[in-house]
């Protein structure tokens, strides 16, 4: 059994947190990890900062300019957590667009994430149908879950498919936006969160986009395994850095 | 209905390698739909109707195909200008917006988003909106906003919203995210009207066959002024591809016909300021399309340099990636510099004062050799207005 799969058995409202790899400083990235995991973090998604990340609001996408001006890459990104392994327990997924693990080249990128102890990757402009073709095998010899995303628009019959082909866990888009923290759930999600779970699915499921505090985070974990911060985090580490104490405060307020 | 060729797209929107839909779940929906009605829409009697008319009274279609005869004096040859600058709006862009107002009114859609960079495809989609009585917001870089003054007020005479893009390089690249960030919060109700031949499948292809009017009329009038019923040479310039994809669309599979597409290499090739993709060409993923482009050893797009705000985009559609790749098109590039003597030139053979992009495609003829029974096609993609405020600089006038 593996990271994943071993959270999914064994924890209820799980508290995932997204950040941006190389923000607000290039080495910050293991102390922020390690200190979300000192403060009772379940799952991190490690962002990969992109030059024109489109499925992102303002304060991720201001996130990535900045690493990329600090600097920050994915070769950089490997060499900052390739001993991770020996501090961090928690599952790490990383996160990010597709072309830059395009031009790495998947194959290595893969094998990369094997050797770091990565468990799982998001790719949201990754087509569905081209994963299955091309690198369902690729992902699944190496361990390496892929997750999806599913969206209010998403029909059930895609979503039945997306489940079949799942191996971490299902990224539930908790409405039609970009990334961005939001100060409530609205009765139009609670319905959509409804009618996935009635889907019968066997993926566990996050729920992720607009959760920032602990009401959000709250009401998402009724209708899922739990919820993912990620603009609300971001804020607060642009404002704090690797700052222990503000981490732990942070993550505590939530869960 | 469509017959493709293999330089078209397939039904999963490849071109050889290129191409494909590489969008976030979030616009998967919105792709789908799109993808499910646009070849029905076009190829059906009633938007056909519409469409035509529209062009012919609106846009003020046919463009006439000039013979220019001091320029082929010059060169030596026979020069035939397709007049895009004399459309309404002054380029070949209301070809396009026209076309994919009428899809998305079919399409039941009440808000039209777009992107635009220097302006022109704006212009043309706030026209569109206007005449169509539709809600449309126009998404353009701030560093755009403030290089193409006129046109924002056009777009805002036109009654368009003109919406800032104030992320990354806040260009043409930064609008189009924007514009797709908009689409993802507003899937329901909106139509995204993108500008050139990009983006996710079916965006290429849709775009190319609203601008295949243009080879339609130049296949038609070659006939009618030169003793064959096509021409040797068909040069355009390409930003995103679309006056070329349009000029190119009905020969491309008549091998007769030679198409040269000419880039922007603005400083130079190997300047770092530069547009010409092709020419440092590296696949990769752009706006949900596989093709060439330009970016760093690290997969991050490169921010391109062009003096001509229209063909400054650091990628080109995933037709003409394959077009240089089965070397059915010879991709050539100018500078900066050799489109605005191109431009001089032409304006004081001719009396045409053409756009900076398509002097691009008019600084080709510099670089490549005719004979004299050769029929040049030169796309004309709009009219040098635009560009005023740039010639004077450059030139001093
Ligand atoms: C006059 C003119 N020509 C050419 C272009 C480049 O676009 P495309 O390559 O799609 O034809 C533009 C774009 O703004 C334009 O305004």
């Amino acid at each position: 059994m593996n990271r994943l799969q071993q959270l999914f058995r064994d924890k209820k409202d799980i508290c995932s947190v997204y950040f941006t790899a190389g923000y607000p400083n290039i080495d910050d990235t293991l102390p922020v990890l390690k200190a979300l995991e000192d403060a009772g973090t379940d799952l991190v998604e490690l962002g990969m900062p992109f030059s024109d990340p489109l499925a992102d609001g303002p304060t991720i996408q201001a996130s990535s300019e900045q690493a990329l001006e600090n600097g920050m890459s994915i070769k950089r990104l490997f060499e900052q957590i390739k001993d991770m392994r020996q501090t961090i327990s928690m599952p790490v997924v990383l996160m990010g667009y597709f072309n830059p693990v395009f031009k790495y080249g998947i194959e290595n990128f893969i094998a990369k994430c094997k050797e770091v102890g990565v468990d799982g990757l998001i790719l949201p402009d990754l087509p569905f149908d081209e994963y299955r073709e091309k690198y369902l095998e690729l992902f699944e010899e190496a361990g390496i879950a892929n997750i999806f995303l599913i969206t209010p628009q998403t029909s059930d019959e895609r979503i039945k498919l997306i489940d079949a082909n799942s191996n971490g866990f299902i990224y539930v888009v908790s409405s039609a936006s970009v990334t961005g923290a939001k100060k409530e759930v609205e009765q139009g999600q609670i319905n959509y969160f409804n009618r996935v779970n009635n889907i019968g699915l066997q993926s566990p499921r996050l729920i992720g986009f607009g959760i920032s505090n602990r009401s959000t985070f709250k009401t998402a974990c009724q209708h899922a395994s739990g919820a993912i911060i990620g603009s609300a985090f971001v804020k607060l580490i642009g404002e704090h850095g690797a700052e222990g104490s503000k981490i732990e405060e942070f993550i505590k307020s939530i869960k | 209905m469509s017959t493709r060729n293999k330089y078209q797209a397939d039904e999963n929107g490849m071109y050889g390698q290129f191409g494909g839909a590489y969008i976030p779940e979030m616009l998967y929906p919105n792709i789908e739909n799109l993808k499910a009605v646009y070849e029905d829409i076009i190829g059906s009697a009633a938007f056909q109707q519409e469409y035509k008319s529209l062009l012919k009274d609106y846009v003020g279609r046919p463009s006439p195909l000039y013979l220019a005869k001091r320029l082929s004096e010059k060169y030596q040859t026979n020069i035939y200008l397709k007049r895009e600058d004399l459309n309404h709006t002054g380029a070949h862009k209301i070809n396009n917006t026209v076309g994919q107002i009428l899809i998305a009114k079919h399409m039941g859609k009440e808000r039209i988003i777009a992107e635009t960079g220097a302006g022109q495809h704006g212009v043309a989609s706030a026209t569109a909106c206007a005449l169509m009585g539709l809600k449309c917001v126009v998404y353009m870089g701030e560093v755009d906003i403030k290089r193409q003054a006129p046109n924002v007020a056009r777009m805002k005479m036109l009654g368009a919203e003109v919406k800032a893009a104030t992320s990354g390089s806040r260009t043409l690249k930064d609008a189009t995210n924007e514009a797709l960030r908009d689409w993802i919060c507003n899937p329901e109700d909106t139509f995204y009207l993108i500008g050139s031949v990009v983006g996710p499948h079916p965006y290429p292809d849709m775009v190319a066959r609203l601008q295949a009017v243009i080879s339609e009329e130049i296949k038609q009038q070659i006939s009618e002024k030169t003793n064959k019923d096509y021409p040797d040479y068909v040069i355009a310039c390409v930003g995103g591809g679309s006056n070329a994809a349009g000029s190119f669309y009905h020969f491309l599979d008549d091998e007769r016909v030679k198409l040269v597409a000419v880039e922007a290499s603005g400083m130079g090739v190997d300047s770092g300021e530069t547009a010409a993709t092709i020419a440092l060409g590296d696949m990769g993923i752009i706006h949900g399309s596989k093709t060439y482009l330009m970016q760093s050893d690290d997969g991050q797009i490169t921010e391109p340099y062009s003096i001509s705000a229209g063909l400054d985009y650091p990628g080109i559609g995933p037709q003409h990636a394959h077009l240089f790749d089965t070397n059915r098109a010879q991709f050539l590039s100018a500078t900066d510099k050799e489109a605005l003597d191109a431009a001089l030139q032409l304006t004081q053979l001719e009396g045409i004062i053409p756009a900076l992009e398509s002097s691009h495609a008019l600084a080709a003829l510099d670089k490549m050799t005719f004979s004299e029974n050769d029929s040049v096609v030169i796309t004309l993609s709009g009219r040098g207005d635009k560009d005023m405020a740039t010639y004077m600089e450059r030139f001093g006038f």
